[in-house]
Order: C-alpha cells, then sequence, then structure tokens
C-alpha cells in the first residue's frame, strides 16, 4: 500500500534525525549532525535489504516515489521563502566573501576528485 | 468577495502552495523552451524565479522569510521549510546505488572537513582584509561562509555582537544562493556529472540548501549524493568553528 511506503520514509527521517541531535548533544554542541544523512542510509540499508519483513512492493515504492518527485517543487518554494534581501542588503564584506567561498569551492571539487583517483592507482 | 477570496487561499495555506509552484514551474518550463530553446533548463528558471519572488517578498513584508512572509503564500513557507525540504531528500535516496556510495564514501567524508575548513579560512581572511581584528568576529565571519546555520551558532558561542551574527548570516545566504544559481552552468566545467564527483561538491560547498537547488537544477540523480556529504556539513561546521578554528584564530591575531 502506498502509505507503507510513506510511513517507511517518516520512520527513516524521524530515526535519522533523532540520532543526529543525540549525535550533537553527545559531542556538546546545540545542532543536528548528520541526521538527514543517516536518515538518508537507513532508507537506502531497507530498501537493498532483500531478507527484510518490510516486502517493497509497486505500490509502497509509489508511495516513496511521489516525495521523491516532489523535490524539485519543494525546492523552488525554498528557494521562494530565502530572506534575499537579507543577503543582498548584507554589504560588500558579505558579497566579497559568499563569492569568494563559493568560487574557490567550485575549483576544489575537480582538484580534490582527481587527488583521491590519482591515489587510487 | 476579494475578503472571502483571500480567506480561502490563507485558510488553505499548503494547498494554496501547491497551486502556485505548479504554476511557477509551468511558466518556468515555458520560458526554457520558448526564449532559451531548452538551454537552460526549466528546474534552473524556476529557483532563480523563486529566489526573485523572496526579493520581492522581502521587500513588501519586511520580513525574514521572503515570499512566505506575505499571507496568501504562507503555504510555500510550509513546503519550502526544512521539515518538507529534508523529506524529500531523504525519499531521493531510495535510487541511490550502494557501489557508487562505498566508492565515493572515504573521500566525501574527507571533503566534508575539508570543506569547512576551506570555508572557514576564506570567510575569515575576507573579515580580516575588512578591517575586523578581534576573533571573535573573524571567527563568526568564518563561520558564516560554512553555512548561514553555523555562523549564528558560532557567534552566540562565542557571544559576538548581533551586527556580526546577522553579517556572518548575510555570507551564508549569499553562498547558498549562488550555489542554487551558478552550479547548473558550472557543473560541465568541473566534471560534475557523476556520484562520485556530486558526494565532493556536496562536502565542499555543505549548505544543504544551495546543493539541493543547485544539482535539481543540473541532474537531479545526482541529488542524493550531494545531499548525503551537504547534510553532516552543517553539523560537522558547528563542531569545528567555536572550538578548533576559533582557538586558531585567536592564536594567530
Amino acid at each position: 500500500m502506498v502509505v507503507y511506503g510513506v510511513a517507511l520514509l517518516s520512520f527513516c527521517m524521524l530515526a535519522g534525525v533523532f540520532l543526529g541531535q543525540l549525535l550533537g548533544y553527545l559531542l556538546g554542541i546545540d545542532a543536528n549532525v548528520g541526521g538527514i544523512g543517516i536518515a538518508m542510509l537507513l532508507l537506502i540499508f531497507i530498501a537493498n535489504k532483500k531478507s527484510m519483513a518490510i516486502k517493497i512492493d509497486a505500490s509502497t515504492k509509489s508511495g516513496i516515489n511521489f516525495w521523491n518527485a516532489m523535490y524539485i517543487p519543494i525546492v523552488v518554494a525554498m528557494a521562494a521563502k530565502q530572506n534575499v534581501l537579507a543577503a543582498i542588503s548584507g554589504g560588500w564584506m558579505a558579497l566579497t566573501a559568499g563569492v569568494l567561498v563559493v568560487v574557490l569551492s567550485f575549483i576544489a571539487v575537480p582538484i580534490l576528485h582527481k587527488l583521491s583517483k590519482s591515489k587510487e592507482h | 468577495m476579494i475578503d472571502i477570496f483571500n480567506n480561502t487561499l490563507i485558510s488553505n495555506s499548503i494547498i494554496t502552495a501547491f497551486l502556485f509552484i505548479g504554476v511557477v514551474t509551468y511558466f518556468s518550463y515555458w520560458i526554457s523552451k520558448n526564449l532559451t530553446g531548452g538551454l537552460i533548463h526549466g528546474s534552473a528558471i524556476a529557483i532563480v524565479l523563486g529566489l526573485v519572488l523572496a526579493y520581492i517578498g522581502g521587500l513588501l513584508e519586511g520580513g525574514t522569510k521572503g515570499l512566505a512572509d506575505i499571507p496568501i503564500f504562507a503555504g510555500v513557507g510550509i513546503l519550502g521549510g526544512a521539515m518538507f525540504r529534508d523529506f524529500a531528500i531523504v525519499a531521493t535516496a531510495f535510487g541511490v546505488d550502494i557501489r557508487n556510495l562505498k566508492e565515493a564514501g572515504f573521500i566525501g567524508s574527507v571533503s566534508i572537513v575539508f570543506g569547512v575548513v576551506f570555508s572557514f579560512l576564506i570567510g575569515a581572511l575576507v573579515a580580516l582584509s575588512f578591517g575586523y581584528t578581534d576573533a571573535i568576529s573573524i571567527t563568526t565571519i568564518g563561520a558564516g561562509a560554512a553555512t548561514y546555520i553555523v555562523g549564528p551558532v558560532t557567534g552566540t558561542a562565542l557571544s559576538a555582537s548581533t551586527e556580526v551574527i546577522a553579517l556572518s548570516v548575510a555570507v551564508g545566504l549569499i553562498k547558498s544562493i549562488l550555489v542554487m544559481i551558478m552550479t547548473p552552468f558550472i557543473a560541465p566545467i568541473i566534471k560534475l556529472d557523476n556520484p562520485y564527483s556530486a558526494m565532493i561538491f556536496g562536502g565542499l560547498m555543505g549548505t544543504t540548501s544551495g546543493v539541493a537547488g543547485g544539482l535539481a537544477a543540473t541532474n537531479p540523480k545526482l541529488v542524493p549524493y550531494g545531499a548525503m556529504t551537504a547534510t553532516f556539513y552543517t553539523g560537522v561546521g558547528c563542531l569545528l568553528a567555536p572550538s578548533v578554528l576559533f582557538l586558531l584564530v585567536d592564536f594567530f591575531i
């Protein structure tokens, strides 16, 4: 049933966020450490486990895939609720720092990629 | 009449948001097809359009949630808030290939730590060059260059001034917005077309919103890989910035 997929997704997210918050607490910081990443790993683990009690049939899948497909619309809504005004009114220093960080990080992507690949060979 | 109309939209806010986002998306894909000949992807246009609307919303209402501060668009704030965003991000993991994840797992983790320190240093150096001389302000602005959450968390922990905290949020917001807009155009140049580099990209950029938006407009198949590392970044940033990185700045100042 479709709701099983949605419920499975909800379970993974809540478990991940809880563990992330707990991890943050144990490290003594007021932040969630990788909760969503943990949730993703949990879903991948469950989805790939053949001997799982929960069988993921086609209709269960469609419950997950609906939210997968809603990803881009949600991101558009996310863009529409950003505090763009505050970003722009941050002045030259904020702009300089923001632009430099993004440009240099873009440049670092292929460099890190190359370094990691050359180490393997 | 107009009151009844407004009330209908306001009291069904999320439904209004579904319709609204549908219309924005349709309009964006229309622009993509008819005005750019498909050169710029529809979702990239939709995201930029969203940011423009957020700016207009900010001008009209003076709030912090962009378009969502306008009462009839309050639902956009819920739909685009962290809860639904994270829910959809988790759903994207359903299509992930474990082999890709294992292959890039190590470099992905390295890129998170490297990304936090790298962004922090750039932010700190810019703060220094703009005349900030106290370790707390430099650290807070450096933390803002990681993400707009790391900035205020660090600033509050170190009791930085409210102006500096606001500035660190602005740096993080600019980063996030630029990553959203620029990624689809930069992706071919930096070979961001496979799960392996998507994980490095997520770890280096770290802004979940930026990575989520940028990859959505580049290739939705890469989203889970980038998001996987990006969602760990803010936590690592909140861990390192007020502690090790602050001590480092304090040592050199």
